[in-house]
């Protein structure tokens, strides 16, 4: 148990931090696209994400909150080194959260001024978590060239949320609105792309390490599947996308489901790349963390409540299955 | 001010502003599934009209209190390591449950308590409302038994400077859960009758004679008229169990030097830290002690008792002053009002204006309680375990100073928003009503016409 609680414990936290990446993804998506559409279609594209962003958002709380129960020991340096993008992440995820409700209760005339903190507060949000892996992934070296990738994949991960952002839209809405977001799709998948290109070409660079796990063999042989597998899913739904433009209905789906299957493979490879270490080469999941007695205790939890969870989450998704309508609360 | 005072500034102040909203959305909650069960009932349009304006309050309190709250999580790393290096494996699994029992719970039905009325049908939607007010008050039961545990931790043994435990019961149910669990959920009530009371008065103040806002007036009333003798009587037997486990805290709060047998109860004093006396004294003699030992000349320990190892005189004892004034003024004006709108009699122009203005009384009351429990526990953190001055991180001065400017920029724009919000939704539904009626009185074609 001293050696597998830990194991699962790291592995539960990855997994709600993909889950979050994917699911606040698209909705953070959707805010980061906003000012390209229209008064109505505004409306039509926050209603589409209404029911589900307080969930999203949880499972970065359930992410961090594993982070705090598992791994006490690396919980505090991961999060005082971090401490100005979490700032910065926090304002973005506080604005945007807000701005939901106050968009459509405030006065009139206001309403403008809370979209536009819905669209600030959700590139804000995006950009501070890309920065933050960025950051991570280097072992919080202190260096300029550190920073500068850190800021590289910010950047990239706002394209890669407004991917999935765009592609949810095209699943969930229809006519004009589906139309602008296919096109959407189409420059943030290439983004994407030029995106992961760079993390994988850069993450070696900086750390010697990861070059040691991915180029040698025989792992290289099975790990050059992921980008061979990502490249093919990129070109995959390229094609998909400009049919799309072209007919707008049949497998509206499928460009959003590539996304997520883009989002999962360089997932993990980024978890190839760290484990064991919870801060890289310098703290593994053994050394930080907590009693046996504690991670038992709260293992039974997580058996009974997550099925639970993700139970009444897809019971929730198909509550509101299908295209987007007005919300109200009727 | 050092990162020390800093981190402890920022962390007060982000708390603060959490709370504001949990206090509304636990209550409110409640108070929803009852307007909506009276509905299901009774079949009665106005309990349904009544549940519609108040789920549009409960839903934006809930998003603020939801955002602030995932501030929350992130500051105990942020800004104190030490707090989760010491005794993470105490505080880590409780509020890990509080997340896997309680906020998954309440943010994915809360979806369908807002907008799947019509997709989900009535009975789904009644659950779902249910749901929604048993995972805010699971979220309160997990994070106050935390809170209660760093007051008075039991079940667990200290090996090489880190809390380990040794009864899951034991550290859950400590000893003072049940007064802070039940004096907190009562406080939550209160915050939310007050606020429909006010509110709904200032809609009768703007002419609006519904039937839903009438009943929902009432409702508040009465909520609160019931409640607030219970939270006196909560709070007596809290200050109790306090005196019990945390005698400087009472010490502080009574406003107390020397240990004294037949201590008055300090109506006003200005305590003076320096000199360590008080100034300006008007007390009642011996209540202090029949209170707290019920015998008239039962020895109370005083600061002086615990030189060094006190909490901060001053802001203990104003803000502990502060909450029961609040409730004393609620017990006065609930009971007015009660009676006042006896027999279905519409509340008078006075009473209405007084209603108005006591609509965020309960935030003044909870905030003021919460001060005085948490400012009254220092200098630890935990309780005899671990001092705040050791568990702040190494973040310097200057990158916290930056931060908290921001945080408090930004929580006093939504402050703002959220109280001026809250009234024009008021009175948006007040003249949404009354209009109608008035157009129909001096227009009788427009009206026809309209059908
Ligand atoms: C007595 C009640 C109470 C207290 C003392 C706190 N909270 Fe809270 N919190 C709630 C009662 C609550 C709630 C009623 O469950 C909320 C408010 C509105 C909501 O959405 O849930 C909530 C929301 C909320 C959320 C968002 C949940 C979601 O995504 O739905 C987080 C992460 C926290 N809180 C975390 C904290 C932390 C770390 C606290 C302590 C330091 C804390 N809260 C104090
Ligand atoms: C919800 C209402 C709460 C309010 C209004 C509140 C308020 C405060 C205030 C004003 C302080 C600063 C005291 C001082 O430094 O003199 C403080 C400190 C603290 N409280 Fe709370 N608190 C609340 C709940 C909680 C809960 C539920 C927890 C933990 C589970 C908690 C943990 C802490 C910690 C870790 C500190 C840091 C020590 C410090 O700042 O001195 N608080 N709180
Ligand atoms: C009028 C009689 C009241 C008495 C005698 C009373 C007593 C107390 C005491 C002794 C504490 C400190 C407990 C500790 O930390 O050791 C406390 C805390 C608190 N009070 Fe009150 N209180 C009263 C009214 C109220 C009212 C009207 C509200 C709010 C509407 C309120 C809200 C709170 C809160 C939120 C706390 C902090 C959380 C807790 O410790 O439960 N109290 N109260």
């Amino acid at each position: 148990m001293e050696y597998w609680l830990p194991v699962i414990f790291a592995g539960l936290m990855a997994l709600s931090m993909l889950v979050y990446v994917v699911l606040d993804g698209y909705d953070l998506g959707v805010g980061i696209l906003l000012n390209g559409a229209g008064d109505r279609e505004k409306d039509l594209m926050i209603a589409s994400i209404g029911p589900f962003w307080d969930a999203n958002e949880t499972w970065l709380v359930l992410g961090v909150g594993l982070l705090l129960v598992a791994f006490p020991m690396a919980h505090g340096e991961i999060l005082t080194s971090l401490y100005l993008p979490v700032a910065t992440m926090l304002v973005g995820l506080i604005l945007r959260g807000v701005a939901f409700d106050f968009r459509v209760k405030a006065r009139d005339p206001h309403k403008p001024v809370w979209n536009q903190a819905f669209f600030a507060g959700s590139v804000l949000a995006s950009f501070a978590q890309g920065y933050m892996l960025g950051y991570y992934i280097t072992g919080f070296e202190t260096t300029l060239a550190a920073h500068g990738f850190a800021f590289l994949i910010g950047i990239c991960l706002l394209a890669g949320y407004a991917l999935l952002g765009a592609t949810w839209l095209i699943m969930k809405s229809e006519g004009e609105l589906q139309r602008k977001a296919v096109t959407w799709a189409r420059y943030a998948l290439w983004l994407t792309a030029l995106g992961i290109a760079a993390v994988s070409i850069m993450t070696p660079l900086v750390s010697s390490r990861v070059v040691e796990k991915w180029f040698s063999f025989p792992q290289f042989i099975l790990l050059s599947q992921i980008p061979a597998v990502s490249a093919a899913l990129v070109l995959i739904s390229h094609f998909r996308l400009k049919k799309l433009a072209h007919n707008g209905v049949e497998g509206a789906w499928i460009p959003f489901a590539m996304a997520v299957a883009l989002f999962v493979l360089a997932f993990a490879g980024l978890g190839y790349s760290l484990f064991p270490y919870l801060i890289i080469d310098r703290i593994t999941i053994w050394d930080a963390a907590a009693a046996t007695e504690s991670l038992s205790f709260i293992l039974w939890g997580v058996v009974i409540s997550l099925p639970a969870i993700l139970g009444y989450t897809v019971f929730a998704y198909r509550v509101f299955w299908g295209k987007t309508r007005e919300l109200s609360y009727d | 001010m050092d990162a020390l005072a800093l981190a402890r500034v920022q962390f007060a102040a982000n708390i603060t502003f959490h709370i504001l909203f949990p206090a509304i959305t636990m209550g409110l909650a409640w108070l929803l599934v009852y307007f909506k069960s009276r509905y299901n009932r009774t079949g009665a349009e106005h309990w349904l009209e009544a549940y519609r304006f108040w789920v549009k309050v409960f839903a934006l309190s809930f998003a603020l209190g939801v955002v602030s709250g995932i501030t929350m999580s992130f500051q105990f790393g942020t800004n104190w390591p030490g707090f989760m290096e010491t005794v993470g494996n105490i505080a880590g699994p409780l509020l890990g449950y509080e997340v896997l029992t309680a906020f998954f719970l309440e943010a994915t039905f809360l979806g369908i308590m807002l907008f799947g009325r019509k997709r989900v049908g009535n009975r789904v939607h009644t659950v779902a409302t249910w749901i929604v007010a048993i995972g805010t008050s699971m979220s309160a039961f997990w994070i106050l038994a935390l809170n209660s545990w760093m007051q008075t931790p039991t079940g667990f043994e200290m090996r090489d400077g880190q809390a380990f435990p040794l009864s899951w019961i034991e550290v859950i149910f400590n000893p003072s859960l049940p007064y802070r669990l039940v004096h907190m959920m009562l406080a939550s009530g209160l915050t939310a009758a007050f606020l429909v009371a006010g509110l709904s008065a200032y809609r009768h103040l703007r002419g609006d004679r519904s039937e839903a806002n009438r009943t929902a007036l009432r409702v508040g009333v009465w909520l609160a008229a019931l409640l607030i003798p219970a939270q006196i009587v909560a709070g007596d037997l809290h200050g109790l169990n306090t005196f019990e486990h945390q005698p400087a805290k009472v010490a502080a709060m009574e406003g107390l030097w020397d240990d004294t047998e037949g201590a008055p109860l300090l109506l006003f004093a200005l305590p003076d830290e320096e000199a360590r006396e008080n100034r300006f004294e008007i007390g009642v003699p011996k209540l202090a002690s029949l209170i707290l030992t019920h015998e008239l000349d039962g020895r109370v320990p005083g600061l002086n008792s615990f030189e060094g190892e006190h909490p901060p005189v001053g802001a203990v004892f104003f803000a502990f002053r502060i909450m029961v004034g609040v409730g004393l003024l609620m017990l006065v004006v609930s009971w007015c009002a009660a009676w006042a709108m006896r027999k279905n009699r519409p509340p008078g122009e006075w009473l209405s204006r007084t209603l108005v203005a006591m609509t965020f009384s309960g935030w003044v009351g909870t905030v003021a309680g919460w001060y005085v429990s948490e400012i009254g526990r220092q200098p630890w953190l935990v309780h005899g375990v671990l001092r705040t001055a050791d568990a702040v991180g190494p973040v310097g001065a200057g990158v916290i100073s930056v931060s908290l400017a921001t945080y408090l920029l930004v929580y006093a724009v939504l402050l703002g928003a959220y109280v001026s919000v809250v009234f024009y939704l008021a009175s948006q539904a007040a003249g949404g009503e009354v209009p109608r009626e008035r157009d129909r009185l001096d227009n009788p074609l427009q009206a026809a016409e309209a059908g």
